[in-house]
């Protein structure tokens, strides 16, 4: 029947230049990694003979061997790839998709490059295995509170209180977790505080209509201060009762936890590092596949649309911004019992603002979103790690170099997707 | 037909305030099964006002809605649509970024579990039961406005609506799109849907009601027979006689001022919007741009001005003076006057008053300002002349801007542009959301300014517009010219033209469709 009607070839198609701002992203980005290569070039002057990467620890137990690389040509050859690449995006004579993989070649070469020239400069071998461990431990939250973000904004809430919810999570899941010398519990408690959180929040975003970014800012003000004066005036004397919560265990699971240096990384993780990833492709269900998803990222786009089909604004914006604080709350317990159990002021220290940059270059998609904390994860321990081996150049320039392979890779992902066009608008009928 | 009576809808004395302003006073209206009920009136008469209270986006202070005999209390449009009421929005109501077949389910979904399958199904069945043709996969951006309009009726279609409201909806159309939906409203009234259609469009009243309600200031001030001449309804609308064609003397061209060549203007995506046009206005001539919304009009305006705009080739210039990427501040002092299309949001700043948006292209030079200092006094003799000579109706100078209505608003930006010797006028839309009385008003300013000799360049969707105010027309295409043509040129040949037929093919193609009509009828 519907196949008799002739599909009318209706869709407009314009004729595309590149645009002014697509055009300076491009030379901005060329030109840096132009530059990046030079740079990198000039250190290959000043490597050492060979860079080695541990890929075992010494508790493995099945050792791989380390792996010696020449750091000069590695150096070299990483600027020469980065001046190629840099130049192509600067003649503006790539393709669409050659300047993904020249963006991609571009920002894989400054980081081996970086590493190597770095490594080789040391007696020590570069762990890989903490590495990659590391990325995972700093992943997670940032994972998690991106999740949050997502779903909120999706919903037409800007959600700048991630790091507020974190800090409220971390703190009452230290102390549950304390008290009940229990993991659930303290999972459950960090959650209930992240949701408190969140309906401050989606309180004065939704129903009162205050200004969604200042409101965020002073969240996470309230919860830096309460947590603070809580944890001064209550936990801090009684920090053996109240401070020592249980942590949470690794769960290998089965052989693939015994499979060489991916294993103990992807395999032999905690319960949150598992929720983690699962919770990524619950979202992503959620937001495009089920009916509450389809009315959330309407209710983001176009909310009197929704409201004239019947869908009540309010309603599903207070649900998104709760959803996404149970999110936000399981990642804010991973400060405390995901790691040594014990709250501090300010734990989170800015986890918060890095998993709403994730989100953001993650371009408001769950998938996107957690690739996008996974980098941030290995920028952030990379540079801890690079402080460990003595390099000539001050840390805090090397803590500067990996952020410039972010701007690369981010610059390669502009794509269509684009924020929710009622992002932090308050809807009143 | 008796038995319909009690099928049909009727509103008694719907009464909506806003604050201390009456938008509709003691409403009554009678919408039946199998008519179309065209509901008449001019911008701010309150004819949305009373379709939103209908739809249960607003609730009424007072009066009673009565559909099918039972009175119904609508707290939200769920309600309404339960009641089998569906409105086709004059802003449509689709989710951009989905496709049609999303926001054709979109709050109607059957699981949790979202089926696009079964979505496009529906899509597909009903634009076959109506005969509204569109892909259900296609994403909402990417459709041309009719297209989106037709998702718009299959939405409340959907819905299995009886009662359908349409929102001045040939408001953003082609002409050739206008006879499209006029012809799908007649068949939905032939199916025994009931048709409320919203305009303040008097030949399209003519053509297709059954029965007219008109409505000024919020008041029912009339009914009219389907066949009752034009003027008659103006004067209905407007409440007292209007003229509704201007006679202008003969344009006495000179030589030519504004001269664009091969100009291309890029939007902010990328997109060529402006394609290689080439034209030419002389002193004492109008030449008006004909086109459908969104074909490159705005982005020719602004680049005349030097807003913004990304000129990507070509040249324009003024008096001989190149001008492609002159500033906004350089291109005024050119001599060049612009009536922006929105004008509440480009035309004047609502928060200063009616004598500070006065000054606002001449605020920095003698005699309103003196060193760093603004001359108050000056500037308010300034404003009282212009107030009086341009009939602007407020009650003081000092008035905020803001608070004008449209006509008003509209005579202050035009009082403000003319104030000064031009070269060249430009304006986006004029007489948009203006009552018909002030309508008159302004074409009549234009064609003076026309006769001191400047050029003048007046881009406008209203093809009565364009006739009654242009020497020559130029008609544009997704950005490219389709031809300069005499403003006496057939409507549908103009109506054919904006849909992209070059003038030619438009010519063969509206005599033979022109026969068809006839036969029809």
């Amino acid at each position: 029947m519907s196949a008799s009607i002739s599909a009318p070839a209706e869709v407009i198609t314009h004729v595309h230049l590149e645009s002014p701002d697509a055009r300076r992203a491009r030379l901005a980005t060329g030109w840096l990694i132009i530059v990046v290569g030079v740079v990198l070039f000039a250190l290959s002057f000043s490597a050492g003979a060979t860079a080695t990467f541990a890929l075992s620890d010494a508790f493995d137990t099945v050792q791989l061997p380390s792996i010696a690389l020449p750091a000069g040509p590695v150096v070299v050859i990483t600027a020469l790839l980065c001046l190629a690449a840099g130049a192509g995006l600067v003649s503006g004579r790539l393709s669409r998709t050659w300047r993904r993989v020249a963006n991609t070649v571009a920002g894989l070469s400054v980081v081996l490059g970086f590493l190597s020239w770095a490594a080789s400069s040391s007696t020590l071998p570069f762990p890989v295995s903490n590495q990659l461990a590391g990325t995972v431990a700093l992943a997670t939250p940032l994972i998690l509170g991106s999740l949050a973000g997502v779903v909120g904004e999706r919903s037409g809430v800007v959600n700048v209180a991630i790091e507020g919810q974190f800090l409220n999570a971390a703190f009452s899941a230290a102390v549950v977790g304390s008290v009940t010398h229990s993991i659930p519990a303290a999972l459950f408690a960090g959650v209930l505080a992240a949701v408190l959180t969140g309906m401050l929040l989606a309180l004065f975003a939704i129903k009162y209509l205050v200004d969604q970014v200042v409101l965020g800012v002073v969240i996470n003000l309230l919860s830096s201060g309460l947590t603070g004066f809580l944890f001064d005036q209550l936990v801090q004397p009684n920090s053996s009762t109240l401070n020592s919560s249980p942590i949470m265990t690794a769960i290998p699971l089965g052989p693939l936890a015994d499979i060489p240096l991916l294993g103990p990384v992807l395999f032999d993780q905690t319960i949150l590092v598992y929720l983690a990833v699962i919770s990524v492709a619950v979202v992503w269900f959620l937001l495009f596949k089920t009916r509450w998803g389809l009315r959330v990222r309407a209710v983001g786009e176009h909310p009197k649309a929704a409201d004239t089909v019947g869908i009540s604004v309010t309603a599903v914006r207070w649900q998104a911004v709760l959803v996404g604080a149970i999110f936000a709350g399981l990642g804010g317990a991973f400060f405390t019992v995901g790691s040594t159990g014990t709250f501090v002021k300010d734990i989170t220290v800015g986890n918060g603002f890095i998993a709403l940059a994730a989100l953001i270059m993650g371009r408001w998609h769950p998938v996107y979103a957690a690739l996008m904390g996974l980098f941030f994860g290995f920028v952030t321990q990379m540079a801890s790690q690079l402080q460990t081996l003595s390099t000539p150049v001050p840390s805090q320039f090397l803590l500067l170099l990996p952020y410039v392979a972010t701007i690369i890779a981010v610059a390669g992902l502009i794509g269509r997707t684009r924020a929710p066009a009622a992002d932090g608008q308050p809807y009143v009928k | 037909m008796p038995d319909q009576d009690t099928r049909g809808l009727q509103l008694r004395g719907i009464t909506k305030k806003f604050g201390s302003f009456v938008a509709n006073d003691a409403v009554d209206l009678d919408i039946r099964p199998g008519e179309i009920h065209c509901l008449l009136g001019e911008n701010g008469a309150g004819k949305s006002t009373l379709m939103n209270v209908l739809y249960g986006l607003l609730q009424p202070d007072g009066g009673a809605i009565v559909v099918g005999g039972v009175e119904q209390h609508f707290a939200n449009p769920r309600q309404a649509m339960a009641a089998g009421i569906g409105m086709v929005h004059q802003h449509f109501m689709l989710v951009e970024v989905f496709t049609v077949a999303e926001n054709l389910i979109l709050g109607r979904e059957d699981g949790p579990v979202v089926d696009l399958r079964a979505a496009r199904t529906k899509v597909d069945e009903l634009s076959q039961r109506y005969n509204l043709p569109v892909d259900p996969d296609a994403v909402i951006e990417d459709l041309p406005v009719g297209v989106q309009q037709r998702v718009e009726i299959l939405k409340a279609l959907a819905n299995d609506a009886e009662y359908l409201i349409f929102d001045e909806p040939t408001a953003v159309l082609t002409p050739q799109e206008t006879d499209d939906l006029m012809a799908v409203m007649k068949k939905l009234r032939d199916d025994g849907k009931a048709i409320v259609f919203i305009t303040h469009k008097l030949r399209e009243v003519r053509e297709i009601a059954d029965r007219i309600t008109v409505l000024r200031r919020g008041r029912i001030v009339g009914s009219a027979e389907p066949g009752t001449p034009e003027n008659k309804l103006a004067e209905l609308m407007v409440g007292r006689a209007v003229d509704l064609q201007i006679t202008k003397p003969p344009a006495e061209v000179g030589d030519v001022r504004l001269r664009v060549e091969g100009l291309s203007v890029a939007d902010p995506n990328g997109t060529v919007v402006v394609d290689d046009l080439d034209f030419e206005v002389r002193a004492g001539e109008i030449l008006c741009v004909a086109g459908v919304q969104g074909n490159g009009q705005s982005e020719l305006a602004d680049a005349l001005l030097g807003n913004n705009a990304d000129v990507i080739a070509g040249a324009i210039s003024l008096d001989g003076v190149d001008i492609t990427h002159a500033r906004p501040r350089e291109t005024i002092a050119a001599g060049v006057g612009f009536v922006p299309e929105d004008r509440q949001h480009d035309g004047f700043i609502g928060s200063f008053t009616v004598a500070e948006n006065l000054v606002l292209n001449r605020y920095r030079d003698r005699p309103f300002a003196n060193g760093i200092a603004l001359n108050l006094e000056a500037i308010a003799e300034n404003a009282t002349e212009l107030v009086e000579q341009y009939d602007i109706r407020t009650e003081s100078i000092q008035k905020l801007a803001g608070q004008l209505s449209g006509g008003n608003a509209q005579k202050l930006v035009l009082a403000r542009e003319l104030s000064r010797e031009l070269a060249l006028l430009v304006a986006s839309q004029p007489t948009r959301g203006v009552d018909v009385g002030a309508i008159e008003f302004l074409h009549k300013r234009i064609v003076e300014e026309r006769d001191t000799g400047a050029a003048v360049l007046i881009f406008s969707t209203e093809l009565e517009e364009v006739e009654a105010l242009a020497d020559r027309v130029l008609v544009m295409y997704r950005g490219r010219s389709v031809g300069v043509v005499a403003p006496d040129t057939p409507r549908e040949v103009l109506g054919l033209m904006m849909a992209g037929v070059p003038h030619d093919e438009a010519i063969s193609g509206s005599s033979g469709s022109a026969g068809a009509e006839g036969e029809r009828s």
